[in-house]
């Protein structure tokens, strides 16, 4: 399996590719300016410092006044250009802004919701069947090709969602819905972080975008609207029990059984996402023991807490959890 | 230069009282401690019987009155739906907790029990459904609410609608540690 | 008038007069109490590179931290406030306090005076920064430091999420040292517009002089926005009112936009004086006058005014409408244009010259190449677009330190070479000078190149740590480096500090054979700075003011006067008599210490820590008492 992309100079849709092309503009202007000036400095100053070593110091109040009409001349000149330098990059700039903006007219938009929370991303599909809603944690599913809405907002305090190779940043802030509008035009899976320093545990709190081919996708959301996955044994039907019998049931949701937390990610399809806790861990089964038994030893201060049980308690958990695809 | 010792000496007082009350914990009571139980109490469901289990340590083993533990305590109020009786501290169908009445006592082991084992006349039982840490965090908060914990350990509001007063101005400003309302 | 004429005059001991009126007595009392505005002004440099090595310290915790993927050096709260208070150090406790501090050791030193408009209000300002400093260092040392970053935003520095007294302390320490920054801003005003040396018309002013009055005009309307801000943050934390509580119809925002208001014209505070570092080193060491005068005064004006107009661009992610966003990337490109001209007239000024690369030469060449690098990357990000992909990442880290540190502490340790010798009477060692400025430059672009590159790659600002998976390692490890090299630069120049103070060659009153008026007394000066007050005929007094130009006199020499001039023309217009040795500064100092720690932990502090500082001000102001003429006089 490849690793996510994660780069502002690899995009993967429109937006991040007007942006890559206003950076290239940006970045070959720069340096052709900051070559030029420099050249000019130092040309200058070697110029001075071999004149100093050559004929001493000058007089200070020496002047000559053409030379110094033609240098205020150069300097006025220079003024001139990077005047009209800096009219070329804002209009180059407000046309891409423009460009970036063109997503937002799609009437054929998926609408997701994502709420930030410390430190992870609730994720809820619409439907107009309010039944008919999906919600998951900190992996975003998208189809290829499509526009997707992002409505934002923070549960808590300010967050930033960020994947660098399909667009800018855009803050989730409590109190406000923001919108952003993305479109990823190649399949594969794509890496973020939260971008806005929202507590203890801001370095932990990564974002996945996965871009399916616009069937896999349907098939995808299809699923994760249908309710948990029933224990497929008796170890897991035990798993079930322990499960709604010890704290993971007041703060957790399985959807299908008598779970309804809301404060802690929706694990009704908890098994089938890549890593756990926002990012912090491959989703495995050890891993999953240990996050369940110590969260604080993996991201000191998020708000779950250790649940000590007994072995055979954890093993039949782990078991219905693993199920839960 | 009475003055810079004196100083000196001021600072190193504060950071007593400053160390103890902005400490963050990260770290759990050990493995073996369960999830806390108590002598028999009152079921989830008022009225039912009673559930055996295993005696809360009256020591209260990782129970502190920091900043944080009664923030987080503060939240967990709201999530695990104290409110929902309690309100948020005036009392609804259960007692006010703002007010200088313990019906069982304000001591944290006796604050704990209650929410642990519950207790006659509705207050259900939370055995197994907290964590030590959230356990003792809930206390640390709850105590707050009747003005128990020092006042630079409170936080003067929450960011949703205004529904208390501001906890700052009803505790005692300066740290006075050791010292207890009766 | 020399001493042979005064003899002859049999007028009393100019010397031995001004002496006696403008030393401070020895021993504790006289140095608590000193208003000079040169033990001022050293207090306050030496202070704020204290803190600088604080802050620096801090910056290497953070980059062992960040050297490779997962390290635990640090936790999660430790690094939180290690990050905040290097940023809150930088910026409120060394940036703005050294290049203050700078402004009055200088300036009336340039303008031809003997001290500030106001010198007790100096004192008062050095004293409230001290305060402020050490509450914040100590809260650090207690675990009390804050940390929801040095600009705290809210909600997560708001009472709810900000636990404990942690952004208190940061709250309050922005007040002292906003206190102290108007303080000095209001005392340079003052000196530079009324008390100039008699024929310094305001076109004849050195630009360091220009850059700090322009920069004290900017701190007059910029700090009033934190103060009311962190005012409504401690309100809002301690007694529960609403400002930014978004369910009670505040906004999250309204803090961002307060910020930013002041925060951007901050850096200009920091930035200005900077260049004005630049100018005053450009004349002496190329040996000739600036090229366009005018043109860099305006220059500085420009930037002053356009920077009051650009602090959205911080805030390009938070949803803003987008019209509103291209406004503020308009002003961001625009004030490019004044600080480009400059560079060209330096630029310019270097050709005109012979140049001489002693060390703070090479500061200045430094910054040159280090600052045009940071205002390009600038000009990126006054870009809506480019800044919605690098806001918040190391690239931003990356833009901020090539600006500040290359814009402005190379600069200034340009001018520690530059004026060393004045402050003390000793020449710093030039090998460990030029050998620092090597270092120091090699260290930083180590350190900060790399980090570009990081966040283009992906890596948020403000990460305790990060996955080996993202490949941010290798760059990380290598800022590391650079950062280790940053500090050995660094550490050179303290050494050389350190040691050329007692036993570096001694300099005499001009040992750069420069400009300034400052040059035309003794390094150091004394304490009533010029025995005879001088005149000037034109700019760079000591290179175009012949031997015969005249002096003031008139003056008292027996008691602290000041000679008040007008404001364009700077024509002699009244004398004016100061303050002298008072412990009154300390004492509301501590009142208003007092007051603002107080009111962390208890309202009472308010009202009983501001009839504190009534009485400290009443002590202050009681008239002095009579001399001895005046009472002869007043007796029947």
């Amino acid at each position: 399996m490849t690793a996510p992309r994660v780069s502002v100079l690899d995009p993967a849709g429109p937006q991040a590719a007007t942006i890559v092309g206003l950076w290239d503009v940006f970045l070959w202007i720069s340096i052709a300016v900051f070559v030029l000036v420099v050249a000019c400095f130092a040309v200058a100053t070697i110029r001075a410092v071999r004149e100093q070593r050559r004929d001493g110091d000058g007089d200070p109040l020496a002047t000559d006044p053409a030379s110094d009409r033609r240098m205020i001349r150069g300097v006025a000149a220079a003024g001139i250009v990077t005047v009209g330098t800096l009219l070329a990059l804002l209009v180059a700039s407000i046309r891409s802004g423009r460009a970036l903006a063109a997503l937002e007219d799609d009437a054929g938009a998926l609408h997701v919701r994502v709420t930030g929370r410390q430190w992870w991303w609730q994720i809820e599909y619409e439907h107009d069947d309010p039944g008919q809603s999906a919600t998951t944690a900190n992996e975003l599913h998208v189809p290829v090709g499509r526009t997707v809405h992002l409505e934002l907002t923070s549960a808590d305090v300010i967050h930033s969602f960020w994947v660098p190779s399909i667009h800018g940043k855009k803050d989730l802030i409590p109190g406000r819905i923001n919108r952003t509008w993305i479109r990823i035009d190649e399949p594969g899976e794509y890496a973020g972080q939260c971008a806005e320093f929202c507590g203890l545990e801001h370095a932990r709190m990564a974002i996945a975008i996965h871009a399916d081919p616009p069937d896999v996708f349907a098939a995808w959301l299809a699923h994760q609207r249908e309710p948990a996955a029933s224990p497929r044994d008796a170890e897991a039907a035990r798993g079930l029990a322990v499960f709604t019998g010890s704290p993971c049931v007041l703060c957790h949701a399985i959807a299908g059984t008598t779970a309804g937390g809301r404060l802690g990610p929706d694990l009704t399809h908890a098994a089938s996402r890549g890593t756990l806790a926002a990012g912090a861990l491959p989703n495995t089964i050890g891993n999953l023991a240990g996050w369940i038994l110590d969260p604080q030893s993996v991201k000191p201060g998020a708000h779950m807490p250790a649940t000590s049980l007994a072995p055979a308690d954890l093993h039949a958990l782990l078991a219905y959890l693993e199920g839960l695809r | 230069m009475t003055g810079r010792t004196g100083g000196r000496v001021a600072i190193l007082v504060l950071g007593l009282f400053a160390c103890e009350r902005e400490r963050r914990t990260f770290t759990e009571p050990g493995p073996n401690a369960r999830p806390a139980s108590a002598p028999p109490g009152s079921s989830l469901v008022p009225g039912g019987p009673p559930i055996e289990g295993a005696p809360l340590d009256a020591a209260m083993p990782g129970y502190t009155e920091t900043a944080q533990a009664v923030s987080e305590g503060k939240q967990l109020y709201a999530w695990f739906n104290c409110v929902g009786c309690h309100a948020h501290g005036g009392g609804a169908i259960g007692p006010a907790l703002m007010d200088e009445a313990w019906i069982y006592g304000s001591a944290p082991f006796e604050v704990a029990t209650s929410i642990i084992a519950g207790r006659p006349r509705g207050m259900p039982s939370y055995r197994g459904k907290i964590a030590p840490a959230q356990l003792a965090q809930l206390v640390a908060y709850v105590r707050s609410l009747g003005g128990l914990v020092r006042g630079d350990a409170v936080q003067a509001r929450d960011e949703h609608i205004d529904l208390t007063p501001a906890a700052t101005l009803s505790h005692g400003g300066l740290p006075r540690p050791g010292r207890v309302r009766p | 008038m020399s001493a042979a004429v005064e003899r002859e005059l049999e007028l009393p001991d100019l010397t031995a007069e001004l002496a006696c009126a403008w030393t401070r007595p020895r021993g504790l009392r006289g140095w608590l109490g000193d208003v000079d505005h040169k033990a001022i002004g050293r207090r306050y440099i030496a202070t704020a590179f204290g803190f600088f090595l604080l802050g620096g310290v801090l910056a290497l915790i953070m980059r062992l931290q960040l050297a490779a993927p997962n390290r635990e050096l640090v936790g999660p709260d430790r690094y939180d406030q290690i990050f905040t208070t290097h940023g809150s150090t930088m910026m409120f406790l060394f940036a703005v306090p050294v290049m203050q501090g700078f402004g009055v050791y200088l300036v009336p030193l340039m303008l031809g005076t003997r001290n500030v408009a106001f010198p007790r209000l100096n004192a008062y300002g050095y004293w409230v920064y001290l305060i402020g400093g050490v509450f914040l260092w100590v809260g650090l040392l207690t675990d009390t430091g804050p940390d929801a970053g040095w600009f705290a935003y809210v909600p997560l520095a708001g009472p709810e999420y900000g636990t404990g007294k942690r952004m208190d302390v940061w709250a309050q320490m922005i007040t002292f040292t906003e206190l102290s920054a108007l303080a000095v801003a209001v005392n340079l005003i003052v000196t530079t517009l009324k008390h100039r040396a008699p024929g310094m018309a305001l076109h004849r002013m050195p630009m360091f002089v220009w850059a700090t009055l322009v920069t004290s005009v900017m701190v007059v309307f910029a700090m009033p926005a934190v103060m009311l801000s962190s005012g409504q943050l401690a309100s809002d934390r301690l007694i529960a009112t609403h400002f930014f509580n978004a369910a009670e119809g505040g906004d999250p925002l309204l803090w961002q936009h307060l910020f930013w208001y002041f925060a951007h014209p901050e850096v200009y505070i920091i930035f200005l004086p900077a260049l004005g570092f630049v100018s005053s080193i450009l004349a002496p060491f190329a040996r000739t006058q600036l090229v366009g005068y005018t043109a860099l005064v305006l220059a500085t004006v420009a930037t002053a005014f356009i920077g009051f107009g650009v602090w959205v661009h911080h805030m390009f992610a938070t949803g803003l409408p987008q019209l509103g966003q291209s406004f503020f990337t308009a002003a961001s490109l625009l004030i490019v244009i004044p600080t480009g001209v400059q560079m060209f007239l330096w630029i310019a000024t270097v050709w005109r010259g012979r140049v001489r690369l002693a060390t703070p030469m090479l500061y200045v060449v430094a910054f040159f190449v280090t600052f045009l690098i940071g205002g390009l990357t600038g000009v990126m990000i006054a870009s809506v677009p480019l800044d919605l992909q690098v806001h918040d990442t190391f690239f931003i880290v990356a833009h901020l330190h090539y600006v500040l540190i290359g814009g402005a502490v190379f600069p200034l340790l340009g001018a520690v070479y530059y004026w060393f010798p004045k402050l003390t009477g000793r020449m710093l060692d030039e090998r460990a000078g030029k050998l620092s400025c090597a270092l120091v430059f090699a260290g930083f672009h180590l350190t900060f190149f790399p980090m570009h590159q990081l966040g283009l790659d992906g890596m948020p600002r403000r990460v305790y740590t990060y996955d080996e998976a993202t490949g941010w390692g290798p760059l990380n490890l290598v800022a590391t480096v650079g950062a280790v090299v940053l500090g050995l630069g660094v550490a050179l120049t303290l050494v050389n500090a350190v040691v050329a103070w007692r036993r570096g060659a001694i300099a005499g009153p001009d040992p750069w054979r420069a400009d300034g008026l400052e040059w035309t007394t003794s390094s150091p000066p004394p304490a009533y700075n010029f025995r005879d007050l001088p005149t000037v005929c034109d700019r760079y007094p000591a290179w175009t003011s012949p031997p015969d130009q005249p002096v003031v006199y008139g003056v008292r020499a027996d008691r602290p006067e000041l000679l008040v001039t007008t404001l364009v023309d700077a024509a002699p217009d009244h004398r004016t008599e100061l303050a002298n040795v008072t412990l009154a500064p300390l004492g509301a100092a501590l009142a208003t210490g007092v007051t603002f720690i107080g009111s962390i932990f208890t309202p009472w502090a308010v009202p009983i820590g501001g009839a504190l500082i009534v009485i400290a001000l009443v002590v202050w102001f009681w008239p002095r008492p009579p001399y001895r003429e005046e009472r002869l006089e007043a007796a029947p």
